[in-house]
């Protein structure tokens, strides 16, 4: 028996108990279009988080020390990172174009009434660089002749904040009391993986911070840049050498801690697509409990028909042909459900993408793995009751009643 | 279902001959049905042999016998069996449809030919449930005719129908047969044998007798002979 008149036989069956098909197929709808909505949503949000991650820097590394472990309890490092670690890196390191030290204040910025909770960011001019700012108007220090100014470079948020009338350059910021001088502002970021403004910063020389604020040498973090992408372990290896030779470290334990965007990124993204696993997992369920809906459809079906059977099998038909009969019957079942489903899932997307404002990315393979899935559905489910009806004795078959 | 083996036939043989008309008579519980179903190719005789057309049935599997029942034999049920909410001619086309050989055209055409040979070329498109019972039983024999069976077994195919349309029928099986077809017709009523050429009777699963009908009865004749149906007034109302 051809396919052709195989699918319409099927065809025909279905339109036959209309409202039976309907429920049976809105199962498999509601599986598949679950499916799409959620990978869609998985995959979004991941691309949201890389784009995010990306505006940060891909290539940064950051360095600092690593804690001890005393019987259990973490205890501050005996090793500090100094501004000598600074000068080697930046001589001595191949796999890295761009170093800056980072110790920050806590504390109140002030400009007349007005005032921010702003971190003071003490760092060098190669820190723009390894997180992506850029400067919007006026200028960046310069690391050597503004080796211990009272200048600083100011974020959008905190312009915002600080100077509402605007034109801030030259203008002055009292931190802890000591005035900075504004000479710079920062292009606008938006924020950063976890939600944090990137604009609510102010960026003064390192110096400025160890000399003016903390009076201290240790040198809390330091970042560095990668020369491009998939340098990151060769660099983190270079910088640990570096930094262990010029203390001629022994010790089987590392002095500091590495972590470079890179691993940020596998991590989050990790994360992500295990939410996304996770979010198909249960999706896929769904999509399962269907493909039950549909066996027992078929079972009801096959029984119902049993003495339809008897007659094609009694006139010629082969346990094949009727097993394909079923099957077929099935599958267009679970197909039908795969096509309206998709179509469902993708209006779905968009919906969501545009009423809620979620990032939502229907991709062409969930789109042709949900279909890969129904038909398999279709087979795997129609299998049983196919096969039931196939092995059907034609005498008992005809005598069903 | 119980472990006793039922021996249903014991030791029956006979010839059937191309061109033969056959009745299968029997009490039930005689081995009728089981010789119909091997007759059929939908059972195997346990023990013997059966040669249709020169093939060995006994010996064959379930596909072989599948192809035996699409290319050498047509059934005619008591309860026509035709398939609900699907048109005589589709019916009627069904056995071809499980050959891949045949086009859909030729099945088409095959199909048409049958029906006019039953007289329902008129009907082809009409529904089972908008056909009478006689209609529908001849909706099944060109059902029976459309692969060009090497016999037609029919079981009890008079069975649900009054004496007028069961003459009918048997009229229309005496044509088949004067035409060339080889049909075996299982039956219980003896005035449905003595339109047949032979009698084979079984009883308690034996051959009984095995007899060619000297006097063949014309299912015509026998049917002009029956009174004209009755009829009410009511439905000849337009008459007035």
């Amino acid at each position: 028996m051809s396919i052709s008149t195989l699918v319409k036989i099927a065809l025909k069956a279905l339109f036959r108990n209309r409202m039976r098909t309907f429920l049976s197929v809105l199962g498999i709808v509601i599986g598949v279009a679950a499916v799409i909505t959620m990978v869609a949503m998985g995959e979004g949000s991941k691309k949201s988080i890389k784009e995010q991650m990306t505006s940060m820097g891909t290539n940064a590394i950051i360095i600092m020390p690593n804690r001890d472990r005393r019987g259990g309890v973490q205890m501050e490092s005996t090793e500090s990172l100094e501004e000598e670690d600074v000068v080697e890196l930046r001589e001595k390191a191949t796999y890295i174009n761009a170093v800056s030290p980072m110790i920050t204040v806590s504390g109140q910025a002030i400009v007349g009434n007005n005032n921010s909770p702003t971190q003071l960011s003490g760092v060098s001019s190669d820190y723009l660089k390894i997180r992506n700012y850029e400067i919007e108007d006026g200028v960046m220090f310069d690391d050597d002749a503004d080796r211990m100014a009272k200048v600083c470079v100011i974020g959008q948020s905190v312009i915002k904040n600080l100077f509402p009338e605007g034109n801030p350059i030259g203008k002055t910021i009292r931190y802890k009391s000591i005035p900075l001088k504004v000479i710079g502002t920062l292009k606008l970021k938006g924020s950063g993986d976890f939600g944090q403004d990137q604009d609510d910063v102010i960026f003064t020389p390192y110096q400025t911070v160890m000399k003016r604020f903390s009076a201290t040498t240790n040198i809390r973090q330091i970042y560095c840049n990668s020369i491009g992408e998939g340098y990151a372990e060769k660099a983190t290896e270079e910088i640990m050498g570096i930094l262990k030779e010029r203390r001629s470290w022994t010790r089987p334990t590392d002095p500091f801690r590495v972590f470079t965007q890179e691993e940020m990124i596998t991590m989050v993204t990790s994360t992500s697509d295990m939410l996304s696993l996770v979010l198909t997992a249960i999706a896929g369920i769904s999509l399962l409990v269907g493909g039950i809906g549909i066996m027992n459809i078929m079972y009801v079906s096959v029984t119902e028909r049993t003495k339809e059977i008897g007659l094609r099998m009694a006139i010629g038909a082969r346990g094949r042909d009727i097993l394909l009969q079923f099957l077929i019957e099935s599958i267009m079942i679970s197909l039908l459900g795969g096509f309206v489903g998709i179509a469902l899932g993708v209006a779905a997307s968009e919906i969501i993408k545009n009423a809620l404002n979620w990032p939502m990315i229907v991709s062409a393979t969930s789109v042709m793995v949900s279909f890969g899935v129904c038909f398999a559905t279709g087979v795997f489910f129609g299998w049983y009751p196919a096969r039931k009806a196939s092995r059907l004795d034609p005498i008992e078959a005809l005598r069903f009643e | 279902m119980g472990d006793e083996t039922v021996h249903a036939l014991r030791g029956v043989s006979y010839d059937i001959y191309k061109g033969e008309f056959v009745t299968i008579m029997g009490t039930s519980g005689s081995g009728k049905t089981t010789m119909l179903n091997i007759l059929g190719c939908m059972d195997r005789p346990t023990a013997g042999h059966y040669i249709l057309d020169g093939e060995h049935i006994e010996k064959l599997k379930r596909d072989s016998l599948a192809r035996i029942r699409r290319e050498k034999i047509g059934f005619v049920f008591q309860s026509y069996n035709l398939l609900s909410r699907t048109t005589a001619i589709e019916n009627v086309e069904l056995p071809l449809l499980y050959n891949s050989k045949i086009s859909s055209s030729e099945r088409r055409d095959r199909a048409v030919a049958a029906l006019e040979r039953v007289g329902l070329a008129e009907r082809m498109n009409h529904l089972p449930n908008q056909l009478s019972g006689g209609q529908q039983q001849r909706v099944a024999i060109a059902r029976a005719l459309v692969n060009d069976p090497v016999i037609i077994l029919a079981d009890e195919a008079t069975g649900n129908l009054d004496t007028r349309t069961s003459y009918e029928i048997m009229m229309l099986f005496q044509e088949l047969n004067a035409q060339g077809k080889t049909i075996a017709f299982v039956t219980h009523e003896p005035d449905i044998a003595t339109f047949s050429s032979r009698t084979i009777t079984l009883r308690d699963g034996l051959l009984k007798k095995d007899a060619i009908n000297e006097n063949i009865q014309d299912a015509r004749a026998a049917f002009e002979a029956l009174p004209p149906p009755e009829t009410f007034d009511d439905e000849n109302g337009e008459d007035k």
